[in-house]
């Protein structure tokens, strides 16, 4: 410090000039540092006079908006019931906690997820996905609470802890016991990311519960009410000091189905410990009367607390629960699709009533030797003991007669190869070969060889159960094709194609159906007593892509189906069975049997009753503990 | 002589702006926390006030050429404490920057390292024969800043760091830099900023991008720019009143007694208010450049225009960064906002100067 001042010791000038002098070369500097002062605080004050005097309105409003609080009041959704009006799916009063984004404190995230069980890194992400949204969107966070977040929740809640918590009333979707119907009716879930920006769900907000499959699904907008607000204002505490105003939900509308529980219920237990599907449809309305698809989940775990894991086990599962095999299900559809050839022949004059052949267990075409399923043969059969007795043989010939073209013109006629157009989402369009179709995918030529195969409902010929029990339900109609349906549409539907058969070929095609089940046919042990059933057994082998997955394991067998209508005039219910390695298509048919059988024995009862009698599917239909609400 | 003895030598006009200013801020702190956990803010700020007036009276009455031969002695010590910080730092909102003393009170070493900063700045440019700086002042002067604020900005506090870098730009302002380092240095900057980029925390990075855009994350990290811009804007003209603010009052306005105390006041008391203040604050600028102009050597001036220089940077962050011209970085605003360890230093720093001033005429 001294030599501080040691420094200017020599200097022998006045002390008030000395520091003068010492200090004039700054000057300038000082001066233009005044400058800079000033302009910081025009810098500054234009900012709050823009802020405070040329921007007030608009702020003030801001301010007045931060005041108040809005609260959702969520819509119940609309209930979903069968033709007879009883409940299928129901809700259930619970309390939703949710995330008031008003009152957020991005400090308190993480220990809010902690709470509450969730992943802070994945609360976030979600806070950020609303960022675009307005304030009042909620963020939903929990459904269902255990017992330990209760008591976090319990503890934090309000002004003094976490402000953001807010619980609200909410409506709980129930689904009947063991996934009953839950391919049909499908099942909820919070709308995703990839849903909210497409356009399909442009009207919908981050946090609604939407239909993911199903019935609710497609009828989504149906079943979907309006959420309320009730707007509060609130003091500094966020108690509320004020109701502003209240707009009340509106519940989504209940939607009645044309599936009749007891024939679901029948159908889901002939199914049980099986994978397949069975369709049952009015084939003079196209009402579906029951659609069951196995395995089967339970889609009350989707509703809100379902886990990644167990959502990946569900994906992961070799036997696929969550594929409708309904609907979606393309497989070969086997001798089932003898009819159609039967027809197609007639049709199109490529046989007559005498036509006849002799099956000797086998014939060759085109150098190549195909077997008849039965070894020995059924030596000379016509049209009625070959549909009856499945012979390959005779419809290798038709096919031979026919060509790949017709066949498939007659199939397509019949609605292979495009969608039904039920209201369901999801289905698939199976596919029917032709020429044309082979260029088209394959650049490759058709082979002769490849008629055969189709012509008893192999090679590349794939359909959905939906598919076969709208066919031949549309068969067994004389060629009145109708709209499979799940729920009525408002006015009755023209039908979707008719063609003009002549009655004399579908009476001997349907015949030969009622041999199948009623003479020394394939499936004559599923004879009802007292009804008349007709049908047709398919065995099908599997795609060679998926005998390659199963190999070395017992579920290489072929697949099983059935498909039968009763009675054979004017037929009121057919029924589509598939049954995957159920190995011969006479065990299908008993599946399709009960549910023929359930059908006109409800018919009956109702009859000599007068009135709707009791059902089975009442007792099964208990919903589930509704032990999980939070107050 | 014994004339800086005299009490009325004092500058008694900065004394009072600047308890003007505070008793504004334990107004404004009593209001913004009048519910809350923090309503005892306000008195503990009367406390803190009452001990900076205490500070202020001491350091005044040291000679400062004693406080400027101690600098390298305080410069080591500041060193050190920036180093023991995040050690035995106490962890407030993610970071460790205070030092935890006793009864409650946490000691912020960072903010008094600005005043030994000031006088090291002081001292080397004072003792420079020439009023031109060579290239290797400036390398040294970027080195004796250059550490304690990588110190602080590890923190991590990265506007505390750049309060630090506005004393050695001043210093190098007045020390006279030639305009060819100018170009140089601010060719630099402008090189290493995108390097820069790479070295700021996540939440740093974030902040700039806020600040160019709030609207892009309005429920995280520009929750606070907009809701203090609503806040101010609300205030308008005249404003809303003492405990009045809704802003404010029904907590949209975060940190309102620390860093955003000034949109709380401008919510409060209008733009009427905010020139008050801001008057205030023009007052007590210029009243240290006078004290500057008036210092009795090269050594007073620097001290006195590296202490306006690093207030009015402060001013500029914080009383911008509430409209939404600045970025938002946690430096508090001089005497208004809570805080013991800033409220103790500015009034150190004001000792300061008063030491300049009562020695104008010792030489």
């Amino acid at each position: 410090m001294r030599h501080l001042r040691a420094e200017r010791e020599p200097d022998s000038l006045p002390a008030r000039t000395l520091f003068r002098d010492e200090t004039k070369f700054a000057a300038g500097k000082i001066a233009a540092f005044q400058y800079l002062i000033v302009a910081v605080f025009v810098f500054l004050a234009l900012g709050y006079w823009d802020l405070q005097v040329l921007n007030e309105e608009f702020y003030s409003e801001k301010a007045q908006q931060n005041q108040i609080k809005s609260l959702p009041i969520l819509a119940p959704r609309g209930k979903i019931l069968d033709r007879d009006g009883r409940v299928i799916v129901d809700n259930h009063e619970s309390y939703r906690l949710i995330l008031s984004r008003e009152n957020l404190r991005p400090a308190h995230l993480r220990p809010i997820a902690l709470g509450l069980n969730l992943d802070p890194g994945e609360l976030e992400a979600k806070v950020r996905r609303y960022s675009k949204q307005p304030t009042y969107f909620a963020i939903p966070l929990k459904e269902e609470l255990s017992l330990d977040e209760l008591a976090f929740v319990e503890a934090f809640l309000g002004p003094s802890g976490f402000p953001e918590l807010e619980l609200i009333k909410s409506q709980y979707r129930i689904y009947p016991k063991g996934g009953l119907a839950a391919h049909l009716v499908g099942y909820v879930g919070e709308i995703s990311d990839s849903e909210l920006n497409s356009p399909d769900w442009a009207h919908h907000n981050p946090g609604d519960i939407i239909g993911k499959t199903g019935v609710e699904r497609y009828y989504n907008e149906h079943l979907t009410g309006v959420d309320g607000q009730r707007q509060v204002r609130v003091d500094n505490r966020m108690n509320t000091r004020e109701v502003l105003g209240i707009k009340e939900a509106v519940p989504g509308r209940d939607l009645q189905l044309t599936i009749d529980l007891d024939l679901q219920v029948v159908a889901e237990l002939a199914m049980e410990n099986r994978r397949g599907a069975v369709v049952a449809l009015d084939p003079r309305s196209g009402e579906v009367l029951a659609l069951v698809s196995h395995p089967s989940y339970d889609p009350n775990r989707f509703s809100s607390r379902i886990t990644a894991r167990e959502y990946a086990s569900l994906v992961q599962d070799p036997y696929r629960p969550l594929f409708n095999r309904a609907l979606q299900a393309q497989l070969a559809p086997g001798s089932t699709f003898k009819p159609i050839m039967a027809l197609a022949a007639l049709e199109s004059g490529a046989i007559d009533d005498d036509f006849t052949v002799h099956c000797s267990g086998g014939a060759t075409w085109y150098g190549r030797f195909f077997k008849c399923h039965r070894r020995g043969g059924h030596g000379t059969v016509n049209l009625k003991t070959a549909i009856a007795q499945s012979c390959d043989v005779f419809f290798y010939a038709v096919g031979n007669r026919l060509g790949i073209d017709t066949i498939a013109h007659y199939a397509e006629l019949m609605g292979f190869g495009n969608r039904t157009g039920v209201d369901l989402p999801g289905e698939k369009e199976g596919v029917v070969p032709s020429t044309r179709w082979k260029i088209r995918t394959q650049r490759e030529k058709w082979y002769a060889g490849e008629t055969i195969s189709v012509a008893i409902g192999q090679g590349a010929l794939t359909v959905t159960p939906l598919q076969l029990a709208h066919a031949i339900g549309g068969l067994a109609m004389g060629g009145v094709f109708m709209r499979p349906h799940v729920v009525r549409p408002g006015k009755p539907e023209p039908p979707v194609r008719k063609a003009d058969f002549n009655p004399e070929n579908v009476r001997k095609v349907v015949d030969g159906m009622c041999a199948v089940v009623n003479g020394w046919g394939t499936a004559s042990a599923s004879r009802i007593p007292g009804i008349e059933m007709c049908g047709k057994t398919g065995t099908a082998q599997l795609a060679s892509n998926d005998l390659l997955r199963l190999k070395n394991s017992s579920d290489w067998h072929d697949n099983a189906w059935f498909v039968g209508f009763a009675p054979p005039e004017n037929p009121e219910i057919v029924v589509a069975v598939l049954w995957e390695n159920g190995e011969h298509g006479d065990m299908a048919a008993p599946i399709a049997r009960d549910v023929i059988k359930a059908y006109f024995d409800k018919k009956q009862r109702i009859e000599r009753l007068g009135r709707q009698p009791a059902s089975l599917a009442s007792a099964l239909l208990q919903p589930p503990d509704p032990a999980r609400s939070v107050r | 002589m014994a004339a800086y003895r005299s009490i009325r030598n004092l500058d008694w006009v900065l004394l009072l702006v600047a308890i003007a200013i505070a008793g504004l801020g334990i107004l404004q702190i009593y209001s913004a926390t009048i519910d809350t956990a923090w309503r005892s803010a306000w008195w503990k700020q009367a406390v803190f006030l009452a001990s900076g007036l205490l500070v202020m009276w001491i350091t005044s009455r040291i000679d400062y050429h004693t406080l400027l031969g101690q600098a390298p002695v305080l410069y080591a010590a500041s060193l050190a404490l920036l180093v023991l910080t995040p050690l035995a730092g106490s962890l407030v909102w993610g970071s460790r920057r205070w030092i935890p003393v006793g009864f409650g009170f946490k000691f912020q070493p960072s903010e008094f390292v600005k005043l030994v900063l000031v006088l090291l700045i002081a001292r080397y440019l004072a003792e420079l024969k020439s009023d031109r700086l060579e290239g290797r002042d400036l390398w040294k002067l970027g080195l004796l800043v250059g550490i304690p604020c990588g110190l602080v900005a590890a923190q991590p506090d990265l506007g505390t760091a750049l309060t630090y870098a506005s004393i050695a730009v001043a210093g190098v302002f007045f020390g006279g830099i030639r305009w060819q380092h100018a170009l140089l240095l601010g060719a630099a900057v402008i090189v290493l900023m995108p390097a820069g980029w790479f070295v700021l925390k996540d939440y740093q990075k974030a902040r700039l991008e806020t600040f160019l855009d709030p609207m892009k994350d309005p429920t995280g990290k520009g929750y606070q720019v907009i809701q203090s811009k609503i806040a101010v804007g609300a205030g308008g003209i005249w404003g809303r009143g003492v405990a009045r603010g809704s802003q404010t009052q029904l907590r949209f306005l975060p940190v309102a007694h620390t860093d955003f105390i000034i949109s709380a006041f401008a919510e409060e008391h209008g733009f009427v208010g905010i020139l008050v203040v801001f008057g205030l604050y023009f007052l007590l600028l210029m009243q240290i450049v006078q004290n500057a102009q008036a210092a009795p050597d090269r050594a007073g001036m620097f001290i006195c225009m590296g202490v306006c220089s690093l207030l009015l940077f402060h001013l500029l962050v914080n009383a911008g960064m509430a409209v939404g011209r600045m970025p938002v970085t946690g430096i508090p605003l001089p005497l208004m906002s809570y805080g013991g360890s800033s409220m103790l230093s500015v009034f150190m720093m004001l000792g300061l100067v008063n030491s300049v001033r009562l020695r104008r005429f010792a030489a």
